[in-house]
């Protein structure tokens, strides 16, 4: 019956789910998003209200583009580990990055469109 | 009997043996696919979050306070403290459903039922963390009408919310499926095209809770 399921195409051996990490693994990475997460309110704490002296003032010009490579990181561990694309097939990596670019794109665009259409009229 | 019990297993042998032109399973592409186009849904609310950003012309505001013609004084609105545990839970919902998986993959049907319970209950006080949320905001003079902020966070916040809410109801149809012994090792996929989508759900709120949160 093992042998069976094993060979059931959607269940192991066709989705890698023998290279699925661990127990272990999922809790090691679930503490790294915890940390990551106290990292980001701490940034936004330190950078923001306690921006006058001190690291606070070193931090406050550079508090979005770290706050954005924080949540970059948590993404990137979520996507790869827990939605499990660094062991499955890289068709699944394909159809879900690929929009995701054109979604970064889309962001990106709208932001300068209307930051340009803004600066012409104030 | 003994000729119901031969069908029912040539049914699961031909089933086990339908193969697909990419070698994958068909609904675990389609749920990858959908998960796709909702990324693009997300980029344009997250998009337009971000072009209508400091934008509003009245209060009240998400970080400073406001005081209108009135005179009436508007503290700012986000709580950063709340959502942060809300945020948390979240994270900790996916870690949860991916032990669930674990154990469902593993015919470990006790596991599976603790950490996928773990995981609806962190789903619930999610979205009860955001009615609470949302309630708060209505009472404090923020609503979807009232500015461009109030429009735009609304949106956002109350489509990730809704897809929370039905994440959290399809866990709960899975995890009856669980309870009643109908989810052995070889339907583990019912469960993983679940997790898939309840991870999105939690990768999205990585990008809302800095973007409307914590970014001034």
């Amino acid at each position: 019956m093992d042998a069976q399921v094993a060979a059931t195409p959607g269940t192991t051996p066709l989705d890698h789910d023998h290279d699925h990490p661990g127990p272990a693994v999922y809790v090691k990475i679930g503490i790294v998003l915890f940390i990551l997460t106290a990292l980001e309110v701490a940034v936004y704490e330190v950078g923001y209200n306690h921006a006058e002296a001190g690291f606070g003032a070193v931090l406050h010009p550079v508090v979005v583009p770290v706050l954005l490579l924080l949540s970059a990181c948590k993404f990137a561990l979520v996507a790869m580990f827990y939605m499990h694309l660094k062991s499955d097939s890289r068709l699944f990596s394909g159809v879900f990055v690929f929009p995701l670019i054109i979604a970064a794109v889309i962001i990106c665009a709208l932001v300068a469109l209307f930051f340009y259409l803004h600066s012409l009229h104030y | 009997m003994a000729d119901t019990a031969h069908a029912a297993h040539v049914g699961t042998h031909m089933e086990a043996h339908s193969e697909t032109s990419t070698g994958l399973d068909s609904r675990k592409l389609a749920i990858w696919t959908f998960i796709g186009s909702e990324c693009l849904f997300f980029a344009s609310l997250i998009g337009t979050y971000l072009v209508y950003r400091g934008r509003s012309l009245v209060g009240p505001f998400p970080h400073e306070e406001w005081v209108s013609p009135a005179g009436v004084h508007f503290e700012p609105i986000l709580e950063i403290k709340l959502v942060t545990v809300g945020t948390a839970l979240l994270l900790f919902s996916s870690l949860f459903v991916v032990l669930a998986l674990n154990g469902a993959q593993r015919g470990r049907r006790g596991q599976t039922l603790t950490w996928l319970g773990m995981t609806i209950l962190c789903g619930m006080f999610f979205i009860g963390m955001q009615v609470y949320e949302f309630t708060h905001f209505v009472h404090k003079g923020l609503t979807i009408k009232t500015n461009l902020f109030g429009a735009s966070f609304f949106t956002l916040t109350g489509f990730h919310g809704t897809h929370v809410t039905i994440g959290v109801i399809w866990l709960i149809t899975v995890f009856i499926l669980a309870l009643r012994r109908k989810l052995p090792p070889e339907k583990a996929l019912n469960l993983e095209i679940a997790a898939l989508y309840w991870h999105f759900v939690d990768v999205v709120w990585v990008v809302i809770f800095p973007v409307v949160y914590l970014m001034k």
